[in-house]
């Protein structure tokens, strides 16, 4: 049977493998990926204590709709990131994180 | 779920999660990104969230997905060519993503509860009308400022997108 450090133990690693990509790639759009990635995985640990703690026999649907307020709360942020990446191409004509630096101490 | 399912799910997510983050092409990276997302929502599913897993599905693999691939194209990004990376950026980032595995792992095992299996539902689960109850009783207000949130992102969207900001 799984148990709870199953699940939370995959939803660390999904989250270890966002904030590597954060840290690691230096295309802006890969990095905004990796930050859902990052997001996901905690919607997932929540999920799963949701479940571990039963309240009157149902999951506890508090943390559901928590996890349903970070999933919209997410996709306006993808709308708003997305934007502000565009008008950066426009003003800038690249993606990658190490040209744009002109507030680089 | 069974445990097999379980970890077939789980490593489909983690390698195509992975997969994202290392493939240089980003059109590759963002249909990654999908298949890690129903992997994802799979494991909702078996946690009796069908709801979630559902939503999931409906925003992740289909709204999302279809921003990002959109702007992918609309910039007209190609795979990017090797450039010289910074030895010291990738040992940081390694070193960071390791420490918090390892931390990961040794707060899991101290966890009193952690190696109890879930406990089994007593009651029918009726996801959609439960997550619908809670919503818009006790978390009436929040759901509103989160519609005028939405609100305000399209807005700014629109605002952003303007050929000139004045």
């Amino acid at each position: 049977m799984t148990t709870l450090n199953d699940y939370l133990l995959v939803s660390g690693l999904l989250f270890a493998t966002g904030f590597a990509g954060v840290l690691l790639r230096r295309n802006i759009i890969i990095i905004f990926m990796c930050l859902e990635l990052m997001l996901n995985a905690a919607n997932l640990s929540l999920v799963a204590f949701s479940r571990f703690r039963l309240v009157n026999g149902l999951p506890n649907y508090n943390a559901q709709v928590l996890v349903f307020f970070i999933i919209t709360v997410a996709a306006a942020e993808v709308a708003v990131g997305l934007a502000i990446i565009v008008a950066l191409y426009r003003a800038r004509q690249t993606t990658h994180v190490e040209d744009i630096n002109s507030l680089k101490f | 779920m069974s445990p097999l399912l379980f970890w077939f799910f789980a490593a489909l997510m983690l390698i195509f999660g992975g997969a994202v983050v290392l493939n240089r092409n980003p059109v590759a990276s963002a249909l990654s990104l999908v298949v890690s997302f129903v992997g994802l929502a799979a494991l909702f599913l078996s946690l009796d969230a069908f709801f979630i897993g559902v939503v999931q599905i409906l925003v992740y693999a289909g709204a999302v997905m279809v921003l990002f691939l959109f702007i992918i194209m609309l910039l007209d990004l190609k795979a990017e060519n090797r450039r010289k990376m910074n030895g010291v950026a990738i040992a940081g980032g390694a070193t960071v993503t390791l420490a918090f595995v390892a931390e990961l792992v040794a707060v899991l095992n101290k966890l009193p509860f952690g190696k109890r299996t879930f406990p089994p539902l007593t009651a029918h689960v009726d996801d959609v009308k439960k997550v619908g109850e809670t919503l818009f009783s006790n978390f009436n207000l929040p759901f509103q400022v989160v519609g005028v949130l939405v609100l305000v992102a399209t807005i700014g969207v629109v605002v952003l997108s303007k050929r000139e900001l004045k």
